[in-house]
């Protein structure tokens, strides 16, 4: 019995025999050690359960985002080292194909769905509420369990590295490959639950803010008057409430297909594996949308507050963050041209494809006016915002080039698209995530990170991104495909993949700055004297850094677009502050620990379904009954801060009188 | 602005009595609205169920037909079983708007009783289908069958759960302001359901048979 024990572990339960995977199970042993023991030498196992476990204060939750997906960023950028040693030298078998498949497979995953999301929905959580004059979200406690959903997804998703094995399919999963058929082993199903729960996470923060947004925003600021992000904020979530159930359901399908024997992705049986291609790609392409639309909302803040005036083109802008949420929806097969829809399709999916182009163009040219004539100033956040726009507009042509279906025939699969959506990935999303997080992270933490290593890591970034992407256009060109791990080397690509090797790690470099900057900052602690770091323009810049618990002391008016800029403009002509209504006390919702025993009973159902253990399936199943029927049953569900409280706070933080 | 006049709550600086019930009526109207965005993701999940049903509509492999294997009277009597729980769960909003207590909890129970008859129907159908040898696992066309049908008995399901739970809350409770949106919500998830059926009988039986 515990002989078979042992053997089970360490032939199916573990993954034994590769060094590098060994290494890594010895280091998270090691590191959960550290954890378990600091927790408990500096007695903080019970800090750690009431003010973030069980927390459903939206900055908190935001921080807890943002500290997870930095994590996960350090994962996928180390498998994207990885594979990027394997192709500069690709006659010694640094990664064998296996290891390469599994690797390119959970680079992809992590990076859009681990990374670019949660740090997404941590910006989401800190700014929006505080953007628009509220004390939190719609559904403070719908927020909590979102981000558990997410953790324990994005944990599931991890653990099939050293545990079970790796999905190897591709971030799509496309069948037949993702089917028993072509991965018989466990990785696709942890792939599966992994991306669902965290999937269920990302759709209720999806209907959590348009909430929010649509109904908690303060007196006077009517739609045409919210600050760009929160426009941003608004057409992404739209848009994650109209694609993300079809990611549901297309990950349930595909799991009916592993674990009942159903046929709808299958070869056999009348089974069509386009169906999923065509529907993964309904939520996949969407999907990109909803990650640039939020950047494209942090450059325009930060573009008209470095630059000392009001954006430029208001209108016009909200139009092209709708259209661009509408659009999303209508161009999805220009993901597969190749496979044979015909001309007609293909040129429909072509046109909308290219139509998106307009939105986007208008968005450019309305920073660049924004910036004409301004008062400039270069801090991090506007270094970023100045990067992002060549990058991304490079990247935006190379893939209206994608976009002509007839040339799309020979970059299919190349480089040159691998090129190219990390163009507008990189140079959008993540700069603009980073332009964000360096603009807002004085407002999250009360200090300013050090500028001077911030510029390092800033340029390091970005040299390293066009030593490691420019090659890959020409690599394109040349006839190099993607998610090989071999070439030979009278295909004379290995000079260029040399040069793209040396760019990551580059970029590699540059998130080592990033980290010691982050140190640094912290180390050298310097309190912001105010609350208006950056001389801001809207409403989060009005209140105390970091925020306290209830965010705003009274429930601000608005009656302008950049309030709290046109506020301090008249204050300065001489204007007379405006009388303080007297204080309240404030409704706030209670702390819960079921959103975190949900997620945590989802995760036990999940891996149960991975490894088809029923013993473990029940129990998660009936884990995440029980407590949704807790919720229903509990009524005590929130507080008042009574004002005393209220003004003692105010006082310590030395804000409003 | 930050720091002007709230106008905010314009019930006026009263006690707390007064605050509760101002900040409960906001609370509950913002979760019925919570509830309505959930629909719409729901819409789009049947939605995708449903292209992918009518996209595999005829991939039965060779294998048994919808029209051969269907039979009509017990999802007829399932459709005019769930259409009735839909009508006894606008009566139960109905008693509820009159302040009738027992009568909201009368018509509850009797909508979730006729939704269990519901479910007995659909999985009886179901096993009737197994023994005669139709699986999830018989050709595409059954599994976009199994997984449209039983996704939906999968959500009535839920609802009787959900309902039952309400029922104890209401005999403990009452009818206040949060159970009244409770009702509300339910209610309007179910006869979501009954419309969602009709779209299930049409285009699943009813074109099947055809």
């Amino acid at each position: 019995m515990f002989q078979n024990l042992i053997d089970f572990l360490l032939n199916d339960f573990f993954i034994t025999g590769d060094p590098l995977i060994l290494g890594a199970q010895v280091s998270i042993g090691l590191s959960m050690v550290a954890v378990v023991f600091a927790l408990t030498y500096f007695k903080k196992w019970r800090w750690l359960w009431t003010e973030w476990l069980t927390t459903v204060d939206h900055k908190r939750i935001g921080i807890m985002y943002i500290i997870a997906s930095i994590l996960m960023l350090f994962r996928g950028g180390v498998d994207a080292l990885l594979m990027r040693v394997q192709l500069a030298v690709p006659q010694v078998e640094f990664l064998h194909a296996d290891h390469y498949n599994a690797i390119f497979t959970t680079h992809g995953v992590i990076m859009i769905l681990f990374m670019a999301m949660p740090l997404m929905f941590g910006l989401f959580n800190i700014v929006v509420p505080l953007q628009i004059g509220a004390r939190d979200v719609a559904y403070p406690f719908l927020n909590s369990l979102s981000f558990w959903m997410f953790f324990f997804g994005a944990m599931l998703f991890n653990v099939s590295f050293v545990i079970g094995g790796s999905p190897d399919a591709g971030w799509l999963a496309y069948p037949p490959l993702s089917e028993l058929s072509g991965s018989p082993g466990l990785g696709q199903d942890f792939y599966i639950w992994g991306i669902q729960i965290s999937g269920i996470g990302s759709l209720a923060t999806g209907i959590n803010f348009v909430v929010t947004i649509l109904k908690m925003r303060a007196p006077g600021m009517k739609l045409m008057k919210m600050p760009m992000f929160v426009w941003s904020v608004l057409s992404s979530c739209i848009t994650i409430m109209f694609a993300f159930p079809i990611l549901t359901v297309t990950l349930f399908l595909l799991f009916i297909d592993r674990y009942f024997g159903a046929h709808f992705f299958t070869l056999d049986g009348g089974g069509n594996p386009m169906m999923y291609i065509n529907l993964i790609w309904m939520w996949g392409h969407p999907e990109v949308y909803i990650v640039i639309l939020p950047a494209f909302g942090i450059f325009s803040e930060i573009v008209s507050a470095f630059s000392k005036k009001k954006l430029f083109g208001y209108k016009s802008m909200v139009f092209a963050l709708m259209s661009i949420s509408f659009f999303s929806f209508f161009t999805w097969a220009h993901h597969f041209f190749t496979m044979g829809s015909g001309a007609n399709v293909n040129a429909f999916f072509a046109v909308t494809t290219m139509l998106i182009a307009i939105p986007t163009g208008v968005k450019v040219f309305n920073w660049l006016f924004t910036m004409f004539r301004g008062k400039l100033t270069f801090p991090t956040p506007m270094l970023w915002t100045i990067a992002f726009i060549p990058c991304f507009v490079v990247g935006g042509m190379t893939g209206v080039m994608l976009s002509v279906a007839p040339a799309d025939f020979q970059f299919h699969n190349s480089y040159f698209l691998i090129a190219h959506f990390h163009q507008v990935l990189i140079g959008g999303v993540v700069f603009g995530y980073f332009a964000g997080l360096y603009y807002w992270w004085p407002k999250m933490f009360g200090f300013k990170l050090h500028e001077g290593l911030g510029k390092w890591a800033f340029w390091l970034w970005n040299i390293g991104f066009y030593v490691c992407f420019m090659p890959q256009y020409a690599l394109g060109l040349m006839g190099m495909t993607r998610r090989f791990n071999e070439y030979n080397f009278d295909m004379g690509w290995q000079p260029l993949n040399v040069v793209s090797t040396v760019g990551a790690f580059i970029m590699g470099l540059a998130f080592l700055f990033q980290v010691w900057q982050i140190a640094h900052s912290i180390k050298f602690y310097k309190k912001e004297p105010t609350g208006d770091s950056w001389d801001g323009r809207t409403l989060e810049w009005s209140i105390p850094s970091p925020a306290p618990l209830y965010n705003f002391a009274r429930v601000p008016v608005v009656d302008s677009e950049d309030a709290w800029w046109e506020e301090k403009q008249r204050l300065a002509n001489g204007g007379k502050p405006k009388p303080l209504a007297p204080l309240e006390p404030i409704h706030m919702p209670k702390n819960s620990a079921i959103p975190f025993l949900i997620s945590v009973s989802f995760f036990v159902m999940g891996f149960g379904f991975v490894w088809d253990w029923k013993w473990m399936i029940i129990p998660g199943a009936i884990g995440v009954a029980i407590c949704m029927l807790a919720r229903s049953f509990s009524y005590d569900t929130d507080y008042y801060i009574p004002v005393d409280e209220i003004e003692r706070t105010e006082a310590a933080l030395g804000g409003t009188k | 602005m930050a720091q002007a006049v709230t106008g905010h709550d314009k019930h006026g600086h009263g006690g707390h009595g007064h605050h509760d019930e101002h900040h409960e009526h906001e609370h509950e109207s913002l979760k019925t609205f919570g509830f309505w965005m959930f629909l719409i993701t729901d819409i789009i999940l049947f939605g995708t169920l449903f292209a992918t049903f009518i996209v595999l509509r005829f991939s039965t492999d060779g294998g048994p037909t919808a029209a051969e294997m269907f039979k009509m009277p017990g999802v007829i009597a399932e459709t005019f079983i769930l259409l009735t729980s839909s009508f006894t769960s606008g009566i139960a909003v109905l008693q509820m708007h009159r302040g009738n207590k027992k009568g909201l909890i009368g018509w509850l129970a009797v909508t979730a009783v006729l939704g269990l008859a519901f479910i007995y129907l659909e999985v009886s159908e179901f096993i009737e289908l197994v023994h005669e040898g139709v699986t999830i696992g018989t050709s595409a066309y059954w599994s976009a069958f199994f997984t449209l049908v039983g996704t939906h008995g999968l959500h009535v399901s839920v609802g009787i759960v959900w309902m039952t739970a309400l029922i104890i809350q209401l005999a403990r409770r009452g009818i206040t302001p949060v159970t009244q949106r409770k009702v509300n919500i339910i209610s309007l998830y179910w006869h979501f359901l009954d419309v969602v059926w009709i779209f299930v009988l049409t285009i699943v039986y009813l074109m099947g048979v055809m």
